[in-house]
């Protein structure tokens, strides 16, 4: 009985071939999905928050609140 | 391709741990016995080459039996010649003189999982009891910043101060009702 002559050569190379653009095709689709899943919805929510933020109104919430040391609330 | 590695453990510990750390690391034959090694030989001499039952080194560097007796040393001489002409029970006597153990029966489990997890356990177990004599002995007092008073008001004043209003913690509170949405 004579067996087939096992690959001896090459085996790094035909390891790569197959992985490496499994490797990048995954890495890519990891990135794109995160871009689209987080950081879009992220920015959107951004904008909206900017979009009826009112400085002055905060400002005086967080001076009657107390938590300023140099305004204190207006009562006192 | 084992970098000369192919010695036992006992062999490696020496090498590593020093003759007298080997001693008492070396599984005893007590052990070795109740995990199913109970064929192990005691006393090898390690400057020689040693034969070995290894699962990654199909040729160890001796063969298992080395002082032949008669009928085996005419066996060997048969098998200089054309192979076909031994009988199977020949061939296998042939095996049996240059391995200890075929692959199924070296790769059979043994218990010794049994004796690791239970070690694990006792000192998991011996690590609890010092921890908790710990809690009691050792620790100081918790700070103040741990009372539930001191936690409460330290929410109210992140909720006061806006902390994270876009996608975190202020935004979870519904400052119109004053609780959390």
């Amino acid at each position: 009985m004579s067996l087939t002559k096992p690959a001896m050569r090459g085996l790094l190379g035909k390891r790569l071939r197959f992985h490496l653009p499994i490797a990048f095709g995954l890495s890519i689709l990891v990135a794109v999905a995160f871009k689209y899943t987080v950081t879009e919805p992220r920015k959107r929510a951004y904008a909206e928050f900017y979009k009826q933020y009112d400085a002055v109104k905060e400002f005086k919430a967080m001076r009657e609140a107390g938590v300023f040391e140099s305004v204190r609330p207006s009562g006192e | 391709m084992m970098l000369g590695l192919r010695v036992g453990a006992a062999a490696a510990a020496t090498r590593f741990l020093g003759r007298r750390v080997a001693a008492i690391a070396t599984p005893s034959g007590a052990t070795m016995a109740s995990h199913g090694h109970a064929d192990v030989s005691q006393t090898a001499d390690m400057s020689k080459p040693m034969y070995c039952d290894r699962v990654d080194t199909p040729l160890p560097d001796r063969a298992y039996k080395d002082e032949l007796s008669a009928a085996d040393k005419s066996l060997k001489q048969k098998e200089k010649g054309p192979w076909n002409q031994l009988t199977k029970e020949e061939k296998i006597a042939l095996y049996r003189l240059m391995f200890r153990k075929t692959y199924p029966e070296m790769k059979q489990p043994t218990a010794e999982w049994k004796t690791v997890m239970g070690g694990v356990f006792i000192f998991l177990g011996m690590t609890g009891l010092v921890v908790w004599w710990q809690s009691v002995y050792v620790y100081p007092p918790q700070p103040r910043t741990f009372d539930r008073e001191w936690q409460a008001k330290q929410v109210q004043r992140m909720l006061d101060m806006k902390v994270s209003p876009v996608e975190g913690f202020s935004s979870k509170w519904d400052y119109e009702k004053g609780q959390w949405k």
